[in-house]
This record gives structure tokens, sequence and C-alpha cells, in this order.
């Protein structure tokens, strides 16, 4: 392909649009204002298209495939909001009946489409993917002619440049002064525009920079994609949840078992009356109390490095911290997250042990610990009770047989061995219940029943355990986003050429978009002087439509 | 001090409505004085400094309510819905030294008092915040939020006045349908405004007793003369009277009474609007803007979109995912609003990257103001009282 050569003798790369270097249209177009997108220089999109990787470069370079593809993002995006995604659908409940059960047949066609989980489906990821590559693409293909055109740009442009621009003035006399040129030139400079001379022409230039704005956002964009796309290698990305008792201890997921979180308290506080009158009608209206804090009191504890594994007897407590919704803890690069609660979990059962005659049997009086119960309960007047089998959340499962669907306490049941004076344990067996809340069974012969006398509850705070390397990324790239976003939006190209031809006066501006301000500019610096004022040739070019 | 900032409101809504009546004046006062043109041009000034004192008693008004609940007025949907026209009026206050245009304010500031006036439909009283707002990101995030959604409704008002300016009424395609459908909206509006907070004086209040989705009995409070009842309701108040159909359980009966009475008081007013102006609304209004210049009005547009898509980038995703990254433990979860901010997003990148290509410039990217614009509102009323999902404090 060869290069193409100006008049002026520059030469320009095979498929250029206008001289780099003078301007002058090296190609015949009958359209009044030259089309100045990067300048009218070759795009390597423009110039190849032969073999299969110039055909996958030019597609994903062009802006109407990349407009398509944010307009694809965008409708699908939007199908995923019409029900819940199935993150959101109540907990326990299961997807496959759930749409359909409360959308009907539109619920399970969602279902069937998979746009319960729209957003990590293969096709919304593809469609990401693509966005991700059209930006590298159409900013490569863009940048490079770009930056060669802003550089190589001469001050004196070819006449039909000029005329070809938005912001053309020619004046009819040939009266063009030195005087006037110095006003000029004087209130460019005090508008702070970039004044450069040839010959006695003219360029003053503004805000280039901002020329590079929505490159700098594209590189911010990729970079945050690439942040996003991170998360699904391992050890990025760390998502736990941690129920801790009140006064109990949990291990920290991630942390190697180095880090413990000991709940001292969970607290829930309510605007109540004390809230002030102003909240009252508020309040009122509410039909159930309006929360104001949820708080765990935390301590963090760590394992030193000398201790023996497991054990958790000589942790050292390392700090304390309220946790509270918007105020996580912090230990290192994980945070700890306010995020659930269950009150009243039920904690202990105290029993007692009837006999046949229905008195209490003195002595025998025990706490049950549902969320660690002793084996072995051994009483000074000769009883033993022994618990044979603990079920903390209690169901029958598909084959009859009993069992535990956790080891949660929500519905405790256990089985009790009683031992009465005249039995040896190890020897004989005992007397079998089954005890409950509003449950008690006996399963063999027995002369004794077990009584339930009190039971306690406790709180539970709900943490996530959260760590996120991918962060990092996502903000560098998000800044350099902004960043670009800002630099292209609130600044602006523009440039004014100045020429005299023959005592004449050629003027012509450019901007990149903002054509107000740069006709303000020129109005402003020619004012008092003999110049013309330029016309906006496409005022003229769009008749605008007759009224009535 | 709650009522005092109630108060400023009020001075603020009757100073937008002055603003809007000066700078009507500003533009047929010419054809009628042909000669003083001095007074005229005193007429858009007028118009101007009233629109800045609006702004004024607004910012007033949010200041001293800020004070008397002690967080920023912008959690609950009055608060943010007043805040959104208050953010326009900004925009506009900022924008209008720039282009010295008065159409602009014509078409600005009534919308303005609109979405006011919509705001207030809303429960109005103070409410305590729940725990997942209690941050300084509630007013970083949210306030950032509605002034770039005000700067981009802007490109709204400029959209609309282009259309206006430039669609030809004398036929009757799918132009001069779209601008009618505009026009019925924003009068639906009136009339919903009209309708509820006429009734809501009044005090009215028609209760029912009926059998709710999951099949127990419950009562439920109209607002407005029931059209439509719930589900084998009953009427249990003095108030009221038997409405002539009764909807099944899974509907919101209330809502489609409200929606009901919104379009066939807007279909009233409509029609009345165009009986006495015997042509399409836009029409009507077309001589009045007929000095316009397009070039103009489709820059101001693309402008006002230029300059809010990065605040509104900052507020609605960059600060709302640092907030949730804090609140909710992770910076995105798809939940239906983030989704809705990034559709929004989403279509003013497309919108930006559109007016690149030729073709794109003047009414076609009219529409697409329009557009962006009706789903900013979309987010906030139906996203947030239909879609219900994290965000749903309202
Ligand atoms: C959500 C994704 C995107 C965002 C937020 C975005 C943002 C932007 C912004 C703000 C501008 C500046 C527009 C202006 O100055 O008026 C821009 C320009 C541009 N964008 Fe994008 N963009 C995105 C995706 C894409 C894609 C997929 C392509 C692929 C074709 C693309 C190609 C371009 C081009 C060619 C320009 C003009 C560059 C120039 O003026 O030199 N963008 N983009």
């Amino acid at each position: 392909m060869k290069d193409v050569i100006c008049e002026c003798g520059h030469k320009n790369p095979y498929g250029t649009y206008l001289c780099e270097s003078c301007g002058k249209p090296l190609k015949e177009e009958d359209k009044k204002v030259a089309n100045m997108r990067y300048e009218g220089v070759a795009r390597r999109s423009q110039t190849y298209s032969s073999s299969i990787v110039d055909k996958v470069w030019n597609f994903f370079s062009s802006v109407k495939v990349g407009i398509w593809i944010i307009v694809l993002l965008l409708v699908s995006s939007s199908l995923g909001t019409i029900f819940p995604q199935e993150m959101y659908i109540p907990p326990g409940e299961n997807a496959t009946e759930y749409y359909a059960q409360e959308y009907g047949i539109a619920g399970q066609l969602y279902y069937d489409l998979g746009f319960h989980n729209l957003y990590s489906s293969w096709w919304y990821m593809l469609l990401i993917a693509a966005l991700g590559i059209s930006l590298v693409i159409a900013s490569l293909d863009r940048f490079v002619p770009l930056y060669r055109a802003l550089k190589k740009q001469r001050t004196t442009r070819h006449a039909a440049f000029m005329r070809k621009q938005r912001l053309y003035g020619e004046s009819d006399t040939d009266d063009s002064s030195d005087e006037d040129f110095d006003k000029v030139r004087a209130a460019l400079k005090k508008k702070r525009y970039n004044v450069r001379e040839e010959n006695g022409n003219l360029l003053a230039e503004k805000g280039r920079f901002s020329r590079w704005g929505p490159y700098v956002n594209h590189v911010g964009l990729i970079i945050f994609l690439i942040g996003g796309m991170l998360r699904f290698f391992p050890g990025m990305y760390l998502d736990e949840q941690v129920w801790v008792r009140e006064g109990e201890r949990e291990v920290i997921a991630g942390t190697g078992g180095e880090y413990f979180i000991e709940n001292h308290e969970f607290i829930v506080d309510f605007y109540d009356d004390d809230a002030g009158e102003l909240f009252q009608e508020a309040i009122t209206r509410e039909e159930a109390p309006v929360v104001s804090n949820f708080q765990t009191n935390a301590s963090l504890y760590r394992q030193p490095d000398d201790a023996s594994i497991g054990g958790e007897s000589d942790l050292e407590h390392v700090e304390d911290h309220e946790i509270r919704v918007n105020d996580p803890f912090q230990i290192d690069s994980i945070s700890l997250f306010q995020v659930d609660f269950k009150l009243n979990e039920l904690n202990t059962f105290s029993f007692g042990l009837e006999d046949e005659e229905g008195e209490m049997v003195g002595d025998v009086e025990f706490t049950v610990d549902l969320n660690d119960p002793e084996g072995f309960y051994e009483f000074d007047n000769g009883y033993t009770i022994e618990i044979m089998e603990y079920f903390p959340n209690f169901y029958i499962d598909d084959n009859g047989e009993p069992t535990t669907l956790n080891r949660v306490p929500d519905n405790p049941r256990i089985i009790f061995e009683v031992f009465p004076p005249e039995l040896e344990p190890n020897e004989d067996s005992g007397e079998l219940s089954m005890v409950g809340i509003q449950v008690n069974e006996s399963l063999n012969d027995t002369s004794h029943t077990i009584r339930m006398t009190d039971a306690d509850t406790i709180d539970v705070t709900g943490l996530t355990i959260r760590r996120d390397h991918t962060l990092p990324i996502i903000i560098t790239g998000g800044a350099i986003f902004m960043v670009g976003l800002v630099q292209g939006s609130y600044w602006h190209h523009r440039r004014i050429w100045l020429q005299r031809k023959d005592g004449r006066w050629l003027i012509a501006g450019h901007a990149n978009k903002n054509w107000h301000a740069l006709k303000k500019d020129i109005a402003s610096v020619t004012e008092g002087t003999s110049l013309p004022e330029p016309v906006d040739q496409l005022d003229s070019e769009e008749e605008p439509q007759k009224d009535e | 001090m709650f009522e005092m900032s109630s108060n400023m409101l009020y001075i603020a809504f009757g100073l937008y409505l002055l603003s809007t009546i000066c700078f009507a004046v500003s533009i047929t006062g010419k054809k009628f004085k042909n000669k003083t043109g001095e007074e005229r041009n005193k007429s858009a000034l007028f118009g101007y400094v009233t629109a800045v004192g609006a702004v004024g008693f607004s910012i007033a008004y949010m200041a001293l309510r800020w004070i008397a609940v002690g967080h920023a007025p912008v959690s609950n949907m009055f608060e943010y819905t007043a805040a959104l026209g208050i953010a326009m009026a900004l925009a506009f206050v900022i924008l209008y030294p720039i282009y010295k245009n008065n159409y602009l304010g014509l078409f600005t500031m009534p919308v303005v008092m609109l979405i006011i006036a919509y705001a207030s439909m809303f429960p109005t009283e103070a409410q305590p915040l729940i725990p997942a707002l209690q941050s300084e990101w509630l007013y970083i995030h949210v306030i950032t939020t509605v002034i770039g959604q005000g700067i981009l409704a802007i490109g709204f008002a400029a959209g609309l006045l282009y259309l206006v300016r430039m669609v030809d009424f004398t036929k009757k395609d799918k132009k001069v349908k779209g601008v009618e459908f505009i026009m019925f909206t924003l009068v639906a509006t009136v009339a919903y405004v009209g309708i509820v907070g006429g009734f809501q004086a009044a005090g009215y209040e028609a209760e029912f007793q009926y059998i709710n989705e999951f099949e127990e009995e419950a009562t439920i409070a109209y607002n407005l003369p029931p059209l439509v009842g719930p589900n084998e309701g009953e009427l249990i108040s003095e108030q009221g009277f038997d409405p002539p159909i009764l909807m099944p359980e899974f509907i919101v009966s209330e809502d489609v009474n409200t929606i009901l009475w919104s379009v066939l008081g807007g279909m009233v007013l409509y029609l009345l609007l165009r009986i006495v102006l015997r042509r399409p609304v836009g029409g009507a209004l077309q001589p009045l803007v007929r000095n316009v210049n397009p070039q103009t009005v489709d820059e101001i547009s693309y402008r006002a979109i230029a300059i809010g898509f990065p605040i509104f980038t900052l507020g609605g995703l960059i600060f709302a995912m640092i907030w949730a990254q804090i609140a909710w433990t992770r910076f995105w979860g798809w939940d239906p609003k983030e989704v809705w901010a990034l559709i929004t997003f989403l279509f003013y990148a497309a919108y930006l990257h559109l007016r690149l290509s030729r073709g794109w410039q003047g009414e076609r990217s009219a529409w697409l103001c329009v557009i962006g614009f009706a789903l900013i509102m979309f987010n906030l009323i139906f996203v947030n009282l239909v879609i219900a999902g994290l965000h749903s404090y309202a």
C-alpha cells in the first residue's frame, strides 16, 4: 500500500483523508465541512481488511459495534431485574419451584432461561468480555494515529483545509494589518492559548490533553474489568459467614487458624419514645419497631506462634472492636462485617427427675449446654443420667430415621438414659426417654420421668468474613476511569487558525466539542479588529424546519 | 426548626413559579411590545434572579432539615425526590449564565416544580435512619448522585425544547405522538398531584376489610375514592362507597386505584387542553419557541449530559460501590437498584458514543435525552416502589 504524497511534500500513510501536515483534503468530498474525527488520519482498521485478524480487529474497533455491545449489555442487565435473582429469593426456598410458584408461567420461563442467575451466565460474561476486547482494540486503533496527527500538525494549513472547517471566516477587503495580528495574538495568549507562528500564520491551541481523556478512561475501565475477573482466581476472594454466640469464640476462616473472634455481647437497639417527638409520626406509621443499631462487642485473639495446635487456652488478646453495620472490624486484609443475628437462640435446658409417684427426686438437677452437652451426669444419691443421643435440630429423614439438620439447636431433642441407684450404668440398660420442647416420650419401660425445669436462651451474631485482594486493582481502575472521564469531559480541545493571504484574513476554528466556548473565544479575541466574524457552516447546512 | 425548613420549601416553590412566569413573559413579551426591548430583557434577568433565590431557599430547606433531623435530608422518597428537583434547579442556575437561554428556563422551572410537588405526595415527616443508612457515605453518595441526575435532567429539558421547536406538528406521525406522550405524562403528573393533594388536604379516608395475599383478613385505608377495591373488600368506614370492581388478591389495589385516578385525571386534563388549543399540545407551544436556535439547544443538551455524566458516575456508581463495600461487605451485588444505576450509566455512555458519529445530533439526540430522563425517573419511582431490593427503605 502506497503512501500518499501531498503537494506540501508530506508523506502520509495510505488511507489518509486530510494531510497530516498541512491539512489539505487528499480525497474529494462534496461536504461543506471536513470530517475532523482523528484529524482525518488513517486508522489501522480503515487500512487493512484482508486477513481474519484484520477482520476481527476491524469489527471490534468500530464504534458502532461498541455501541451495540453497550446496548446489549444494558438490555440484558434489565432482564435480570424482572424477578429477583436467585441470591435474593428467601433463604431456604428452592429455586426450581420458587419461580413457578411465585410468578407462574413467566416465572418458570425465567428460571428455564437461566435468568435467575443472569449476571453469572456464560453469555453475560461473554458480553462483558466483548466489551473489554472492544475497548482495547478501539483504543489501540486510534491512539497512535491521533498521537501522530496532533504531534505533526503544521501551523500553516492549506486554504482548502481552512475553508472546510465548521467555523470559517474570510475578509473581503485586503487591509489586514500587523497591528491587528499582534492584537489577536496577545488576546489569545491572555486566554491561555498555546500560540505558534510560522510565516506570518498562526495556530492557537488549547486543551489538547483532553483528547486523551477517552483513552485514559478506557484504560481505567479495562483495569476495572480485569480486577473483576481476578475474583474467580483462588485466594483472591474470601467470603465466609460465621455465627458466634455470646461469650464464645470462633476461629476466623482464612487466617489459617491464627485469629479468633469472641462475641461478648450482641445488641439490638430500637428507636423508642426517647428518640424525640420529631420521629414519633414516622415510628407510629411503621407498625414494627424501627431498629437504630445492630452491634457486636467483639474481641480479637491471636494464636501465638509457639502454641500447640488447637489449644485455645493460651490465646493472646489483640484488640476490641464494636462491630456495627457500616463499621466493620479490620484485621490485616480481612474485614468482619455485621450482617445478621439471631435473638434468643436456645442455649441450655435445665432438668429435674420425677419418680413414679410424681415426686421430684431430690438432688437430681442438672443443666445441659445445648451447644456442647456433657455425656454423663452423676448425682450424690446414686442416680446417673447419660445422654444417649443428641439432635440439635431434630427431624425424621426420608428413611424414617431420626436425625439432625445441622448443629444449631433450633429444635433440640435429647435421648436420656436414666440409671436409678439399683442399676449399674456399665452393665445394665437404663430407662430411655426422648425429651425436647413440648415433647417427652418414654422409649422403654420407665418408672422415672425427666422434667424440663428451665430453658435459657442466648443471642447469636452473624458476621461475614471478607477478604478481597482484587480491591486495590478495582480502586485503581475506577480512579483512572474517573480521571479520564473528567479530563475528556471538562476540558475541550480548541484550535484557531489565522492566515493572511494577499492581505486578506482567513480564520478557521475547530473544537472537538463545546463549540459555544470556541465561538465566544473567537468573538472576544477578534473584537476591535478588522478580522471577519467566522460563520458556523453547519447553521446554514442543516436548514431548520419551518414553523407552522 | 423542622417547621421552618418546610416553610423554606414552600417559599422556594412560590419562587420557582414566579421564575417560570418571568421567563414566559420574557419570551411572549416580545410579540406584544416590540419596541420595549429593554423591559423584555429585564424580565429574563428577573426570572434568573428569582430562580437563584428559589435555589437559595431550597438549600436553606435542606440545611435546616438536616440540622433538625440530624441527618442529610436525602433518605426517603420525599426527601430524595425533592432533592432531585432542587438539583435540577441548581444545574439550571449554573448553566444559564453560559448560554443565557430563556427558553431553557421556561422548560426547566415547571419540571422542577412538578418534581417537588410530586415529592410532597410522599410522607414528609422526619424519619429515623435504619443502621444501614447511618454513614457519612449516605450524603456523599446520594448528594453527588442527585446533582449528577439534576444536570442530566437539564439535558431532558433542552431535548424537549428541541423537539417542540423542530417536530412538524401538522403531520400525524410517530414523532408527534411521542411528543404528545411526553406532554400527557407531564399532565398526568399534574393530575396526580392535584387529586392526591386535594383528597389529602380534605382528609379523605375509606377503609376496607379484605382478604390479603396470604388469605388472611386485613384492613387497608384508601386516601382516594375507591374506583377499584381490594380482594373481597368490604367498606368499614363512614367515608367512601362500594367500588364497582374488586381486584384479585395478588394486586396492591390501592396503588392500582391511585394510578387509575392519575391516568383518568391526566386524560381529562389532556383532552381539555386539546379542545381548548385545538391542536397537539406540543404544536401549541411551538410558536412560543420559534426563535430558538436548534443548534444551540442541541449543544446545551449535549453539554448538560457531558457535564452530568461524570458526576452521576462518581456518585451513583463509584461512591455507591465504596459504601456498598463498607455497609454490605461487597461493592457490587446485582441488586435491582444497582443494576438500574448501571443501566443508566451504560445508556448515557451509549449516548456519548453516538454523538461521536454523524446523524445522531439534533433530533435523535433529543429523543435520547428524553429516554435518559425516563430511565432516571424509572429508577427513582418504579425500582424503589415496585421492584423491592435492598435499597427500598422508603
Ligand atoms: C461502558 C463502557 C464505556 C464507557 C463508559 C466509555 C466511555 C467513553 C467516554 C466518556 C468517551 C468520551 C466521549 C466524549 O468525549 O464525548 C469515550 C470515547 C470513545 N469511546 Fe468509549 N466507553 C466505553 C466503551 C467503549 C467501547 C466498547 C468502544 C469500542 C468501540 C469505545 C470507543 C470509544 C471511542 C472510539 C471514543 C472516541 C475517542 C476519541 O474521541 O478519540 N468505547 N468513551
